[in-house]
């Protein structure tokens, strides 16, 4: 595929960042404000609610990913304008002043001093008003570099590492030469090849960095593990679909970032990359919780490639699945968008895995939408550092 | 038709890409980095997904994927015999 001409058909935010989606979010700053946030939701169509278990009584870091995570969800260019609820107005008014800085319309209600009833009216009335006018919003032509594509894979097995992951490197390798802004994570799952992604980083400094984040996610894995983690890493999942090691799932996970392509940068959970190139995220290997941190980093198309079939889906950032095992593609074929088990057949080669991926990656940005978002899967899980207050 | 792939011609096992493979099959396989054919006979029946050794190897052999040590061999296992938790464990953790 030639992308040297290659554009898609976008939103483009106040910012200057350009969404592939349009939505209204009513986005609740913590637990108790999710029925709220809900009933707006129904109240008013076109608009999405993302409840979430948390927000109370957390502390220090652990309390700044919880923020960041929200405002970085608010304000991914896929959302239009947000409604922001919290149980009291102080942190409602933190998180939306914060989204606020992108240009796009925010509003926030606090409900203590009100109640449910009448916090509902008025922010009901908002996101009337909000999602009227996103409706008028028109997809504009943008460069292929205005696209921000993350990918974490999930249920993985053999064929990931020899089918479905490697045809997101061969995606990533010809998106790379043409400056978009790429992510990959999953920090336990490069046990075993952390060496091989050390030696992909551009400078001794971001290899430092890596390095500091895979060393102190490891700590934490020592501290916490109650035996070896044969359990857990790989997962049940994973054994059934003959992955033995963590060594073998790492190295498979790793065919996700090519074979050309340099890690430029590191980031921490709550941190956004600052120019194109490939950005390594330091992040749960759950599925939910990276693709969360995705979104919350501002990507707005995700490429998850699975072997047993993972089916998970994010509110605002759209999951394009490939798979390339063929009992996998039979038996669960509504939940994927790619099917590569031709790959394994020695029907396709890699380079038209890739181009095959990257056209739905295209048709997706401009509007197509996945699987995951036909069947409603929005899953929106906040990683936690540690116990509340 | 190909049964399994192998990912590097260094590597000590391969991946079943079909289902049914029974005991005393004989197994088309594929070496995707080299572009080359092989073959062998299973020597258990394996799933479609696990690993088949393509090398012999001893208890304590590193056993390779990717070009990369994934772990270490628990007990013998001989060329076309199911490679996977009853005789591999990782290195780590």
């Amino acid at each position: 595929m030639d992308l040297g001409k290659s554009g898609f058909w976008g939103y483009k935010r106040e910012n200057g960042r350009v969404g592939v989606r349009n939505h209204v979010i009513i986005l609740p700053v913590d637990d108790l404000s999710n029925a709220a946030a809900e009933a707006v939701a129904n109240n008013i169509k076109g608009t999405m609610a993302i409840p979430h278990p948390y927000g109370r009584l957390q502390f220090g870091a652990d309390l700044d990913l919880h923020f960041h995570t929200l405002i970085g969800t608010g304000s991914n260019p896929n959302v239009a304008a947000v409604v922001v609820i919290c149980i009291e107005d102080g942190w409602a008014k933190k998180v939306a002043d914060a989204i606020a800085a992108t240009g796009k319309p925010v509003a926030y209600f606090g409900i203590e001093g009100h109640g449910d009833h009448d916090t509902i009216m008025r922010a009901s009335k908002k996101a009337k008003e909000f999602v009227q006018w996103a409706s008028e919003l028109r997809r504009e032509e943008a460069p292929l570099s205005d696209l921000w594509v993350s990918t974490k894979c999930g249920e993985s097995d053999t064929t990931s590492g020899c089918g479905a992951n490697p045809t997101v490197g061969n995606a990533f390798d010809k998106l790379y030469d043409h400056k978009v802004t790429l992510a990959f994570g999953e920090t336990t799952e490069l046990t075993g090849g952390e060496h091989l992604v050390a030696a992909r980083c551009r400078t001794d400094d971001v290899r430092k960095k890596f390095q500091f984040m895979f060393d102190r996610y490891q700590a934490i894995v020592e501290a916490h593990k109650t035996s070896d983690l044969r359990d857990s890493q790989p997962t049940k999942g994973n054994i059934a679909g003959g992955l033995t090691t963590i060594e073998e799932k790492a190295l498979g996970n790793i065919q996700k970032i090519g074979r050309k392509c340099l890690v430029d940068g590191v980031l921490d959970k709550h941190e956004v990359p600052t120019g194109p190139g490939l950005w390594f995220i330091d992040s749960s290997s759950a599925a939910a919780e990276m693709v969360t941190l995705c979104a919350a980093a501002g990507y707005t198309v995700h490429l998850f490639p699975t072997g047993q079939g993972n089916v998970i889906g994010n509110p605002i950032l759209p999951v394009i699945k490939l798979c390339a095992n063929p009992r996998t593609v039979k038996l669960m074929g509504e939940h994927m968008d790619v099917d590569v088990s031709g790959l394994l057949r020695k029907e396709m080669s890699p380079d038209e895995a890739g181009d095959a991926l990257l056209d739905c990656m295209f048709r997706t940005a401009n509007g197509r939408l996945t699987a995951a978002e036909a069947l409603g899967h929005r899953e929106f899980v906040l990683t936690r550092l540690y116990e509340s207050a | 038709m190909i049964h399994f792939v192998v990912h590097d011609e260094n590597d000590s096992v391969g991946v079943v890409v079909v289902e049914g493979v029974t005991k005393g099959q004989k197994l088309a396989g594929w070496i995707m980095d080299q572009d080359k054919d092989i073959s062998m006979d299973a020597k258990s029946d394996i799933p479609i997904g696990h690993k088949l050794a393509i090398k012999a190897l001893k208890s304590g052999d590193a056993v390779i994927k990717y070009g990369v040590d994934i772990g270490m061999a628990i007990a013998p296992i001989a060329v076309g015999e199911h490679t996977h938790v009853q005789n591999l464990r990782t290195k780590r953790w």
